[in-house]
């Protein structure tokens, strides 16, 4: 073999293991491929209400979306509903939704809670879990503010108040 | 100077040791002090130690080091045996829902050594990005080292080294020669040598007054076999980041409940979950047991279906029944590329409360049987004529908040909290009761209804392992390589023989990669058997 | 129940004659040199009966094998026990097939009390044939474990004969860096059996020591309790901040230092005090009584062997375990766990240190064929090697906790 061929093929080989090293470090930093990230698309769902028909995410498309997950044994998750229902009020007709996804919940277990707190805007009961395991939750509550277009803007962990909703509601809103 | 002209005429490559057609060793007068050049890939020139120009060639080389090579595996061993000394994430024996738990587990069991620990991130050792790196640094000294040697060793052994220079010969390990008598037919001593050799099991090459006797050659490409075989393993495994080739997901199953498999658009079922234990009379001896009980098999009996409506996640399913059968340890339930094993169970789960209400003023008469169900309680249920119960409020893990109020600690049923009111139409009685931890309170103390335990329904719960891992063929393809690599390595050796007459005199060299002791006494043997005139030297290790 | 009272039996007697003949090796080996004797002709006549004894005792044990294997129902590979004394079992196997080759009468003579050790270290576990729990439940059990075992029992080989070669070779006239190594290793192996003679005798006396921690921690269940920590040898070093909750034979001398605030920190501590304890008085004992180094003390019983035939002889049986080792302990484990588990490599410590054996071996046959490690160094190697398979049995059994620990301790 030549001198330039060689280098050719010693060029090839470590190009072709170059490349599976960057492979294989992005798949050790990136662990979770399917992981709902800021910047991607809220992947669609569809769950049946507490109080309505089933109700799927693409059918709100045009809408500012402020997707909610929580559980009635959760403090924070108490704490915050009624400021994500004082702030539902305000921007509800300027093209906003605010929805609650229940974890794994009965309906007689979330219904008073839900009446408790005078909570009109959709509940959505994933019974199964399912959508909590779609979505990845972790900790809760954990919020989704997802722009008309299907955009996940921002994803929050923890319980949220009166300011923090509105500014962060304020970016979703339909232009 | 670019390559080296030997004596013979033939020009080799630079760097070459030994010519590639007489054996010859090529710097002559340095060698003379030195030992003979090493045989291991017969003197020819390995590509990296010719070329040093490029940063590519640098690279190269650096990675074609065999001492390169063991450091990375030393380095490989030691990282290992840390991600031992205390349990990774996954080993955790107890619940550790958050981070914050994970790094207070080891804080509060380890003690300094286990913050530390956490805090370098070797609680996730293997998967971390220095240990992968470590496994490519592998990989790409598996190849490099490979091709480097492997190219000019089949070149070299691919033209038989027949008729060597007498230099060659005496250079090799196993020598010998001696005075032939004058009457000694010369050719026909080449014969019978050969003859010998070859009910030995050696192949022959002959020249005028030359032989080589030659067996086993194909075990010295064994190490390249096997490192071909680890290659294949290494891009295996790497294979599995690909999107689609492995899933590792758990999923808990009621008896009775069909739930969704997440990333894929089956559902399964568990009908009935058991285990079941040895009897006494089938263990083949008697044990001290003290009531202990040795499991016998852990089995799901499980549906698999196919979701059609499978493109939007939550909407109800439109279930097709794929398969049906036992999930037993050792003996997955497998659906093409899926994968279904029996990892888990929680027994003896409470799953409904099993109440009768009965009419405290009529002495305790029946009136109905009550069912709670913990997983989906019916908000009102007709236990009788006109008697309605219904649910309002329902906390699946009772704990009392801190503002006094009942709140629950998780959605599920471990220790249920039903508040119930009892309606009976035609009296328009209206009376509320509360069940906890095995009693009733009441709202009054004089009420109409009571109620009376009886057994609740238990359930068992199937933790089942969902994986698909579709780099696995290659893997067990690649360990098999492997296999036969280090086989045809190590359980065979590469021999030549080399018969050679100058002038009156016989020369004899043997060379082996593996098992001197063996050549030795087949040597040995051919110098009996043909009573030639030698004594065979063995030079010592170097 | 018969059978299993016969394959017991079976196994004591192989116990006994192991005995015998590693003592009668020795006599091979030192009693050379008593005065009218013919060192050559005494070796030989020896070393027969030693190895016609272990031969009897090997058939003995697989007597044992046999019945213990129809008796229980499923090979005898299936708990610490089985499985130490199925280890014994093949290296006396190796041994005799590596002796068949090379007709060494010495290597007798350290491969015969090593599977001594192997067996009375089986005897600390719990003997009673159990049926087999669900994950076992497969033909895997038989291929895997016993490749593995048969792997590692040629790689013992390999350390004996390397065992040997050292001390051979390391000059014993000077006090060198080499000498107080072999000292060093040979202390380390009287701290093995001083573990083993402790362990075995302090499980049978059952006087246990429990301490209450002033600490609590997250149990399996979910609840927080008072961790508590049992030892099985009487206590010399307590847990730190802890207190007596059921006494032992013995009060603790002192308690672990603060910093030691993992929960079984003081009990593996303490375990070792003992056997290093232990091993330092074997090893200081045979000091006074013969005056000597031991590796001085041994050199004349291996002064007559070739030396190069001692260090092929441990590269070929570390060259023929090394793929047996790699099919049963690598190869045949993840299939298996592929199988039982789904996934056919979870980085568990056993799973780990098995690896490691394999990292170490391989770097073993780099080192020697590419970097013309051959000799000493070679020696080294194989010693380090079985002491890092040791470090599984031992260690990754019963100190870290695992999917696969056998324990049952």
């Amino acid at each position: 073999m030549n001198k330039t061929n060689r280098t050719y093929v010693r060029v090839a080989v470590l190009g072709l293991l170059l490349v599976a090293l960057v492979f294989a470090l992005y798949s050790s930093f990136v662990k979770d491929p399917n992981a709902v990230k800021v910047g991607g698309d809220a992947p669609n769902f569809s769950l049946e209400q507490l109080n309505g028909p089933e109700l799927a995410l693409d059918d709100l498309k045009g809408k500012g979306v402020v997707l909610n997950f929580w559980g009635t044994w959760c403090e924070p998750c108490k704490k915050e509903m009624p400021a994500l229902q004082e702030q539902y009020n305000k921007f509800k007709d300027k093209g906003l939704v605010v929805v609650g996804v229940n974890i794994g919940e009965a309906p007689v277990a979330v219904e008073p809670f839900v009446k408790q707190f005078g909570v009109d805007f959709p509940i959505l009961l994933d019974r199964q879990s399912q959508i909590t395991k779609l979505y990845r939750i972790g900790p809760i509550p954990t919020t989704f503010f997802i722009a008309p277009d299907g955009e996940v803007k921002e994803i929050f962990i923890g319980q949220l108040n009166e300011a923090m909703i509105a500014d962060k509601m304020s970016k979703i809103l339909p232009k | 100077m670019d390559q080296r002209k030997c004596e013979c005429g033939h020009t080799n490559p630079v760097g070459t040791l030994l010519c590639e057609s007489c054996g010859k060793p090529l710097n002559v007068e340095v060698y003379e002090q030195t030992a003979f050049p090493d045989m291991r890939y017969e003197g020819m020139a390995r590509r990296s130690q010719t070329y040093t120009k490029k940063w590519i060639d640098r690279i190269w080389n650096y990675f074609s080091s065999v001492k390169i090579a063991i450091g990375i595996i030393i380095v490989i061993l030691v990282a290992s045996a840390v991600g031992t000394i205390f349990p990774q994430q996954q080993y955790i024996p107890v619940p550790v829902p958050t981070e914050a738990d994970v790094a207070r587990f080891y804080t509060d069991t380890y003690g300094v050594l286990g913050t530390v620990y956490y805090g370098l991130g070797f609680h996730n050792l293997y998967s971390s990005w220095w240990f992968v790196t470590l496994l490519v640094l592998l990989g790409t000294s598996l190849v490099i080292c490979s091709l480097d040697r492997v190219i000019p060793l089949y070149k070299a052994l691919s033209k038989p080294r027949l008729n060597q220079h007498k230099s060659f010969l005496k250079g090799q390990k196993l020598f010998a020669e001696g005075e032939l008598a004058p009457d000694v037919d010369q050719a026909e001593l080449l014969d019978s040598s050969a003859l010998a050799l070859k009910k030995k099991g050696y192949r022959i090459f002959r020249a005028e007054r030359a032989i080589m006797a030659e067996k086993g050659r194909f075990s010295r490409w064994g190490p390249y076999v096997n490192h071909i075989g680890l290659i294949l393993f290494l891009i295996g495994v790497l294979m599995r980041n690909i999107p689609g080739f492995y899933m590792d997901e758990f999923v808990w199953v009621r008896e009775g409940q069909t739930v969704a498999i997440p990333d894929t658009p089956y559902y399964i079922k568990s009908e009935n979950y058991h285990t079941e234990y040895w009897s006494e009379e089938e263990m083949p001896a008697k044990l001290e047991l003290n009531g202990g009980v040795i499991p016998k098999s852990f089995q799901t009996d499980a549906i698999l279906y196919v979701n059609k409506n499978a493109e939007v996640p939550g909407k109800k399913p439109d279930l097709i029944e794929v398969q049906k059968g036992p999930i037993i340890v050792n003996h997955p339930m497998m659906e093409g590329d899926l994968a279904i094993y029996q990892s888990g169970v929680q027994e003896m789960q409470l799953g409904a409360l099993n109440f009768v209400l009965v009419d405290v003023k009529q002495g305790n008469k029946e009136l109905g049987p009550i069912k709670i169900d913990l997983y989906n309680p019916a908000a009102e249920q007709e236990i009788a004529a006109g008697i309605k119960v219904r649910v309002l409020d329902y906390f699946p893990d009772f704990v009392m908040g801190k503002d006094g109020k009942p709140a629950t600690q998780t959605n599920l049923p471990k220790n249920p909290m039903v508040a119930l009111e009892i309606v009976d139409e035609s009296t328009n009685q209206n009376e509320k009761l509360v069940y906890l931890q095995g009693s009733v309170l009441t709202q009054k103390s004089d009420g109409r209804f009571g109620l009376v335990f009886k057994k609740p329904d238990l359930i068992d719960i199937s933790g089942l392992n969902v994986r698909i891992d579709k780099a696995v063929p290659l893997i067990y393809f690649g360990a098999f390589i492997f296999m036969i690599g280090v086989v045809m390595g190590f359980f065979w050796q590469h021999r030549r023989v080399w018969v050679q007459t100058q002038e009156g005199t016989v020369l004899l060299a043997a060379h082996t990669n593996k098992n001197w002791f063996g050549l030795r006494r087949e040597v040995d043997g051919l110098v009996e058997q043909l009573k030639l005139p030698v004594t065979v030297e063995e030079k010592t290790k170097a | 129940m018969q059978l299993i009272q016969l394959s017991d039996w079976l196994l004591d007697i192989a116990f006994l004659l192991y005995v015998i003949s590693s003592i009668v090796f020795v006599v091979a080996m030192t009693g050379k040199n008593w005065a009218g004797r013919d060192p050559k002709q005494h070796e030989q006549r020896y070393g027969r009966i030693a190895y016609w004894l272990a031969v009897v005792g090997f058939l003995a044990q697989t007597g044992y094998v046999v019945a213990r294997w129809v008796g229980g129902g499923h090979s005898p590979t299936s708990n610490m026990f089985e499985f130490m004394a199925f280890l014994d079992y093949c290296i006396i196997l190796a041994y005799l097939i590596i002796y068949r080759i090379y007709k060494l009468n010495v290597i007798g003579a350290f491969v015969l009390p090593l599977g001594v050790i192997m067996l009375a270290y089986s005897y600390v576990f719990p003997k009673e044939v159990t049926p087999l729990i669900p994950s076992l439940q497969s033909y895997w059990l038989h291929i895997h474990v016993t490749t593995a075992a048969l792997g590692e029992g040629i790689l013992a080989v390999g350390f004996a004969a390397g065992l040997m070669y050292l001390i051979r070779t390391v000059p014993q006239h000077v006090s060198a860096r080499s000498t107080k190594w072999l000292e060093f290793v040979l202390a380390v192996v009287l701290m093995l059996v001083g573990f083993i003679l402790m362990e075995s005798t302090f499980a049978r006396m059952d006087h246990k020591t429990i301490f209450e921690m002033n600490k609590e921690q997250m149990n399996p269940v979910g609840t927080m309790e008072k961790v508590r920590v049992e030892y099985t040898m009487p206590a010399i070093v307590a847990p730190a901040d802890s207190k007596i909750v059921q006494a032992g034979p013995m009060n603790p001398w002192f308690a672990a230092p603060s910093w030691m605030e993992g929960k079984d920190a003081a009990r593996k501590l303490n375990t070792m005090l003992w056997s290093v304890i232990t091993g330092v008085i074997l090893y200081g004992g045979l000091r006074l009584i013969f005056r000597k180094r031991l590796g001085a003390l041994i050199q004349p019983s291996v002064e007559g062997i070739e030396p190069d035939l001692l260090d092929e002889i441990s590269y070929r049986a570390i060259s023929i375990g090394y793929p047996v080792f790699t099919l049963g302990a690598l190869i045949f484990a993840m299939i298996w766990a592929q199988e039982a588990w789904g996934r056919f490599w979870g980085w568990d410590p056993k799973e780990v240190w098995a690896l490691i054996v394999w990292l170490f071996y391989s770097a073993y046959l780099h080192l020697r064929l590419s970097r013309g490690w051959i000799g000493a160094k070679s020696a080294w190697m194989s010693v380090i090697g079985f002491v890092i398979i040791l470090i599984t049995l031992v260690v990754v059994n019963l100190v870290i906790a695992g999917l696969h620990s056998y324990a049952g301790v």
